[in-house]
């Protein structure tokens, strides 16, 4: 019996080559953070900054000529591949609302981040204290799920908007807190993305794909069928508890690129884009893998061209894949036989 | 020979509202029981404690002679709820996807097998859906649905099949096909529990009939339950048997 279709696999291979240029890209990551502390002498990192100056003397592209450029786009890739497949799974357990609110609550962590760091005079990364409270707010969003009969969306939205006010809150007590642009926290900007945020987000990513990779089915069940799922003795509530910290993971990482308004659009707007035309769960995750690659890819390096913030560029080329996904599927196309 | 379920003196509350009163019944290996009862009388409440999916306030489950708390076989059970049933209206999951989730259990963390493979398409041609493998569930009509989710079942190798009211929005003929299905399936061995709100059905196919209204108003045999007032005792005047020949 044919197990797959001609094509799921023309995805599969897709896929498989767009998360290999991110691996490549993520050799980067690793050099540019080995370089900032002092470790390497940066070959690699010279190397992709090289190559980014020829490219912008053949099309006119300048970002790939610095640093910074290739630190944004090595982070934005691995985003496109964390945040659609996380997405796969809080979006059909209808938690979208989840990693708005995860992002919100992070920004509470910012701004406490920033206090502490004006009244010790200790500095670390803003990424640091975001992290460390996006966690407990999953945990309490998680507890909050436990206790209602679905992922209520009234205790969610107060928590959503209460974390905010907090961290509203914290940045004026503080006065004169300053370091990173608040602004930038809020919309993306490259000015907030430093080399420890590029280190972050490896080490999340890593966490991410090796809890997915070897989950997948776990959760997939889970997703489709939890009531099944735990007459067949899996521990719904604990990989509840996973999926809701690794939309933290990846919440806190994509915020650097896409700010904490609009970080949540990662997670969702792939994932709604693919189920559209998807004909298996499968093709779903590969879609949503390759709509999210080119969202951030070209989202960037257009954004960084026009002058534009990041996070607003990237967000709406994934809704354009939405509304043509809604387009496409409607003309049928999500129907055309896999045979 | 052992239960497939053993349950004793089990009772469960919701706040103040008693869902079920002291039931104590028990599902032999091989056999077909119909739970029924009136809308609310807590079928789908004692079918979750059977699975574990409740935990009673008072009593004791046993299922294949191990107390629920030990028992670590959930392979053994294909569910089929009224949840499942209506989900898969947006995700994008196709039928041979369900069915290997049953295989899930099994494999842990490692990669589905050709063995496992072999089986999902086993369980595919059991129930007759081999040629829709690749179709999205939302595509599928409510009979073909249901199939799947036997077939997931199947593939777990489940000795129980437990089934919530899995005919509800699926037409007639379907259904008689359907429950042809689960009849030819029973007299392979797999034990099969079904709450169906058309008594008429159950009394046509189950070979014993648990009548509840948050207490048990009969267990037993299906000539045993016909004969008996524990229909009107459970239903008020209102409950009467129509059987379908169609």
């Amino acid at each position: 019996m044919q197990r797959t279709t001609p094509r799921l696999r023309v995805l599969r291979i897709a896929t498989v080559g767009i998360c290999a240029l991110v691996a490549v890209l993520s050799l980067f990551l690793l050099s540019d953070t080995l370089l900032e502390y002092g470790l390497t002498s940066g070959t690699i990192a010279g190397l992709f900054v090289s190559v980014g100056r020829s490219i912008a003397e053949l099309t006119g592209f300048t970002l790939l000529s610095f640093r910074f450029g290739w630190r944004m786009v090595a982070i934005g890739a691995l985003i496109g591949i964390v945040g659609p497949l996380i997405g796969m799974y809080i979006v059909h357990r209808e938690m979208a609302l989840i990693g708005e609110t995860l992002a919100h609550t992070a920004f509470a962590g910012v701004a406490i981040g920033l206090l502490f760091t004006s009244v010790t005079g200790i500095q670390t990364s803003y990424l640091v204290p975001a992290l460390v409270v996006a966690i407990i707010g999953a945990f309490i969003v998680q507890y909050l799920a436990d206790r209602s009969s679905s992922y209520g969306d009234v205790p969610i939205a107060i928590m959503l908007s209460g974390s905010f006010a907090l961290g509203t809150l914290v940045i004026s007590f503080g006065g004169g807190l300053t370091g990173i642009s608040i602004e930038g926290v809020l919309f993306g900007n490259v000015s907030v993305v430093h080399p420890s945020g590029g280190a972050m987000m490896l080490g999340l990513s890593a966490i991410v794909l090796a809890v997915v990779g070897t989950q997948y089915k776990q959760l997939l069940f889970i997703t489709f069928d939890e009531q099944a799922a735990k007459v067949a003795q899996f521990d719904v509530s604990l990989y509840n508890s996973l999926l809701v910290v690794l939309t933290a993971l990846v919440v806190v990482g994509a915020m650097q690129i896409l700010g904490v308004i609009l970080v949540a659009a990662m997670l969702v707007v792939p994932v709604a884009a693919a189920s559209q035309i998807a004909t298996s769960f499968r093709e779903a995750v590969y879609i949503s893998i390759l709509v999210g690659e080119f969202s951030v890819i070209v989202g960037i390096l257009a954004a960084h061209q026009a002058g534009l913030p990041a996070g607003g560029s990237i967000v709406m080329i994934a809704v354009f894949f939405y509304a043509a996904a809604v387009i496409l599927s409607e003309r049928g196309l999500s129907t055309v036989s896999a045979h | 020979m052992t239960s497939v379920i053993d349950i004793t003196d089990v009772s469960l509350s919701y706040g103040d509202t008693p869902a079920v009163s002291d039931v104590s019944l028990t599902v032999e290996t091989g056999e077909f029981l119909g739970l029924i009862g009136p809308n609310g009388s807590g079928k789908t409440t004692l079918l979750h404690i059977m699975l574990g999916l409740l935990e009673p306030d008072t009593g004791s489950v046993e299922l294949f002679g191990t107390p629920i708390d030990a028992f670590d076989e959930g392979h053994r059970i294909g569910y089929v709820s009224q949840q499942s049933t209506n989900k898969g209206s947006s995700m994008p999951v196709t039928v041979r996807e369900i069915v290997e989730m049953g295989r899930f259990s099994h494999v842990g963390s490692r990669r589905l097998g050709a063995d496992d493979h072999a089986i999902v398409d086993d369980a595919l041609e059991t129930v007759n859906i081999d040629t829709l493998q690749h179709r999205r569930v939302n595509a599928l009509s409510g009979g073909q649905r249901q199939r799947a989710y036997i077939a997931r079942a199947l593939a777990s190798e489940a000795d129980l099949l437990a089934l919530d009211e899995p005919t509800v929005g699926v037409d007639a003929e379907s259904r008689d096909q359907f429950y042809g299905l689960l009849d030819d399936l029973n007299n392979n061995g797999i034990t099969i529990v079904l709450i169906e709100h058309d008594i008429g059905v159950v009394t046509d196919r189950a070979s014993r009939i648990a009548c509840i209204n948050r207490e048990l108003f009969h267990h037993g045999d299906t000539a045993s339950f016909v004969e008996s007032n524990a229909l009107a005792d459970a239903y008020g005047a209102s409950g009467r048997i129509v059987h379908h020949h169609h």
